[in-house]
């Protein structure tokens, strides 16, 4: 024996890598990009590889001019990008996202200092960004299973760089099977309080955000990762919990204003968003309790905004501000540490 | 959700135990090194001071230290031989420091000599201590802390339960497993010793759940009135950490900062009360102790006892390597110290050597990621300390901060969070450094 490594304790390790999580995630993803793609056809597949692509090239470039080791290899950057792409109406343009792609990593990310570093979910952010600035095309609604959809794109997506989208209300109404109103069950359900069968919900044949549609189909990737203990099951959890009592809450109120609380868990981008983006570890509490408060306050929140909101839609902002109050209540929840007796708040004692 | 069921202690992690491979090996002695190497400080306290001078005559058992005053214990020689001289020598730990090194005499008998029976069942609490310390005797669990400390409770402590750790929680170790099955009337005439000394009317052994042939060899030996008893607790690391033992088996928590007396209890290895029970009825002094040589790296696993001071390069030519060794491991692969050379001695306090081959170490994650913020470190601190946010401050050196705020002091380093860490964050390092700059 010539030499020894010489380290500290412990000399074991236990557990799967960064990397290995975050592979793992995307092959959760990839049922419900493949999902898009039967129903929205070209322009589904297009809208992903064109926000992974940004993502990558975004991730790379930020560590080229920050002179930081290469990060890629830990696949946030294609996490990201993917789920972008399904919180995006399919026909939304190209370009317009691959700047959302470009300001997910830019903003919400890098800026901060990378992987472990953001504040809020990186896929949010530029999501956020680009619903402030392009306010039209995301919420530009196609019909899904089309005829052509695997022939030719939806008009919108493939529009020049910075000019405006062309209208799809024609387009709509040649390929729709039945009449298509150009809006999500949501959209449906809170302007025009026109009801959509849960059952539809669940399949996700409705129209929708590219990878929204099918909450059972997205339910069974979360529970993949659930189950390969990737994924603390808690959060998804307390963001359905806290969404269902609270529109059971106002259900019970007034059920004619107020929509069933299952339509409410199986429209929009409520299952997407709590499987895969509250649950995103980096911008949730730690502490057990932590998680929980974190998941009801995002449920919470959802409903009010959906209910109250000018938007059909909260999950997104629900989640961002749940990302924002993360670390208070990290502060608030640390558990009693072992042989001490008085409690701490903020790393302060109290009596 | 088992753990509502069964006695244990929140939290804690679950590495593969790798105990097969020496568990149904039956401890063989290890013959004498040309040479021993015993330092004059292998023990938590102050070291021992001299007793011999170099070219002087000793017989296997006779004194060669005394102990320098009461947080201090004394050694004796291992074996019949001549003392070379005493000097500066490498040692497990690192620096150097003060051995007496010993030539043994060829053919030097295993017999121990210098022996004095003494009638301990007539002794008084004091007499009995001071009788303990005499042996040299420390936690042969690994934490070398004098055992007759342990026995003298602060007065203003009651002790009313003797806990025998029995877990050995720690991967691939399976010293005390042995001594239980092979030595439980021993382990109860130890018990007795301390139940005395602390003044307990209880004492409950606590033996994880994969060593049931232990229990059930201990539990044919208890005896009628219930005063001992035998616990069987969850495998699960660290489950055989004083706290963690507490907890499970009494729950009761040791105050932070604080000795289990303050609880009423007083927590001893199964090994050390074994050996205990061996040595006091004859005023004999620990002179030998049983070592588990085991890990992908060697060629012939097993328990050996081993005489104090033996160099591990000695031990390591009878249980040969398979094929190169990586790492070399002293205690488990958890908590325990890897040792940079294979000339440095068996001390009172090493209770394994593990060998990883080149294949092993190379398995580990050599590139930290930064912290996700998965709360893997969280779910598995025994003690619920935020290993995450403590890893953060460290990396910012805010050691004030995580020794104030945030029970820096509380953790006993049981490398649970750097285990589960995805990011492969040296965290337990991390605290290390932290406590030391403190300290300093």
């Amino acid at each position: 024996m010539e030499t020894v490594e010489v380290r500290t304790s412990p000399h074991v390790h236990g557990a799967p890598s960064v990397a290995t999580i975050m592979r793992n995630v995307v092959y959760a993803l990839l049922p419900i990009c493949i999902f898009a793609t039967y129903q929205f056809g070209l322009s589904a597949v297009a809208l992903i590889i064109v926000t992974t692509l940004a993502c990558i090239f975004t991730e790379s470039f930020f560590n080229r001019i920050s002179g930081t080791s290469d990060s890629l290899g830990d696949f946030s950057a294609v996490i990201t990008g993917v789920l972008l792409a399904l919180t995006l109406p399919p026909g939304f343009p190209l370009w317009m996202a691959a700047v959302a792609g470009f300001i997910a990593i830019a903003l919400g990310k890098k800026l901060f200092g990378g992987l472990g570093f953001n504040v809020f979910n990186p896929a949010l952010v530029g999501r956020a960004f680009v619903q402030a600035a392009f306010p039209v095309a995301i919420t530009t609604w196609t019909p899904s299973l089309t005829a052509a959809r695997f022939t030719e794109f939806i008009p919108s997506t493939l529009t020049f760089p910075f000019a405006v989208p062309a209208a799809v209300d024609q387009w709509n109404a040649q390929v729709a099977v039945d009449a298509f109103s150009g809006a999500t069950p949501l959209a449906l359900s809170k302007f025009e309080n026109i009801p959509t069968d849960t059952f539809l919900l669940l399949f996700g044949t409705t129209a929708g955000s590219a990878g929204e549609t099918s909450a059972l189909l997205i339910l069974l990737c979360g529970l993949y990762l659930i189950f390969r203990n990737m994924l603390d099951w808690r959060i998804p959890a307390a963001v359905l919990l806290g969404a269902f009592l609270t529109e059971e809450a106002f259900h019970l109120f007034d059920s004619a204003r107020f929509p069933d609380p299952w339509f409410m868990l199986f429209s929009g981008g409520l299952m997407l968003g709590a499987m895969f983006m509250a649950s995103d570890m980096v911008g949730s509490p730690v502490t057990p309790v932590g998680v929980w408060i974190f998941g009801l306050l995002i449920g919470f929140l959802t409903i009010i905004i959906r209910l109250f909101g000018g938007l059909n839609e909260g999950i997104m902002y629900a989640i961002l501000l749940g990302n924002a109050a993360s670390p208070l209540i990290d502060a608030a929840t640390q558990p009693r540490v072992y042989g001490v007796t008085e409690a701490k708040i903020f790393g302060k004692k109290v009596d | 959700m088992l753990s509502f069921f069964e006695k244990t202690f929140p939290h804690g992690v679950h590495p593969p135990t790798h105990k097969s491979k020496t568990q149904a090996k039956p401890v063989r002695r290890l013959p004498f090194a040309p040479e021993l190497v015993l330092p004059l400080s292998q023990h938590f306290g102050k070291a021992s001071t001299s007793l011999v001078h170099a070219g002087q005559e000793v017989v296997r058992g006779e004194p060669l230290a005394k102990a320098d005053g009461f947080m201090s214990v004394p050694l004796h020689a291992p074996a019949t031989g001549t003392v070379d001289r005493i000097e500066l020598m490498r040692t497990a730990r690192g620096p150097k420091t003060e051995a007496i090194v010993l030539k043994v005499h060829p053919g030097a008998a295993q017999e121990v000599l210098y022996d004095l029976p003494q009638e301990i069942s007539k002794m008084t609490q004091e007499e009995l201590v001071d009788a303990v310390q005499e042996t040299g005797m420390v936690g042969l669990g690994g934490a070398s802390f004098p055992t007759h400390v342990k026995m003298r409770v602060p007065e203003e402590h009651q002790v009313d339960t003797v806990l025998v750790n029995g877990c050995e929680c720690e991967p691939y170790l399976t010293t005390d497993h042995r001594v239980m099955l092979e030595q439980p009337d021993d382990l109860l005439a130890g018990i007795r010793i301390a139940m005395r000394t602390v003044g307990a009317k209880k004492a409950v052994i606590g033996v994880e759940d994969n060593k049931l042939d232990a229990v059930k060899e201990i539990r044919a030996v208890l005896p009628q009135d219930d005063s001992i008893s035998i616990q069987t607790v969850p495998t699960k690391y660290p489950q055989g950490a004083e706290k963690m033992l507490t907890k499970a088996i009494l729950n009761r928590e040791v105050p932070s900062g604080g000795f289990p007396s303050a609880i009423g209890v007083s927590v001893f290895n199964v090994a050390t009360l074994a050996e205990l029970g061996r040595l006091l009825p004859h005023s004999r002094g620990l002179i030998e102790r049983v070592v588990t040589v085991t890990g992908p790296g060697v060629k012939k696993p097993g328990n050996y006892l081993v005489a104090l001071g033996t160099p591990i390069r000695f031990v390591m030519e009878y249980a040969g390597f398979n094929g190169g060794a990586g790492q070399l491991i002293l205690g488990g692969p958890m908590m325990g110290q890897t040792a940079a050379s294979l000339d440095v001695p068996i001390t009172k306090g090493i209770g394994g050597i593990l060998v990883m081959t080149e294949e092993d170490a190379s398995k580990r994650p050599h590139t930290v990621h930064p912290c996700i913020k998965c709360s893997s470190c969280v779910k598995a601190c025994p003690i619920q300390l935020n290993p995450s946010y403590l890893g953060m401050l460290a990396h910012k050196r805010e050691y004030t901060v995580m020794a104030d705020k945030f029970n820096l002091f509380d953790c006993f380093e049981c490398g649970s969070c750097s285990f589960v860490c995805p990011s492969g964050i040296p965290l337990v390092q991390y605290f290390r450094i932290a406590k030391a700059v403190l300290k300093n």
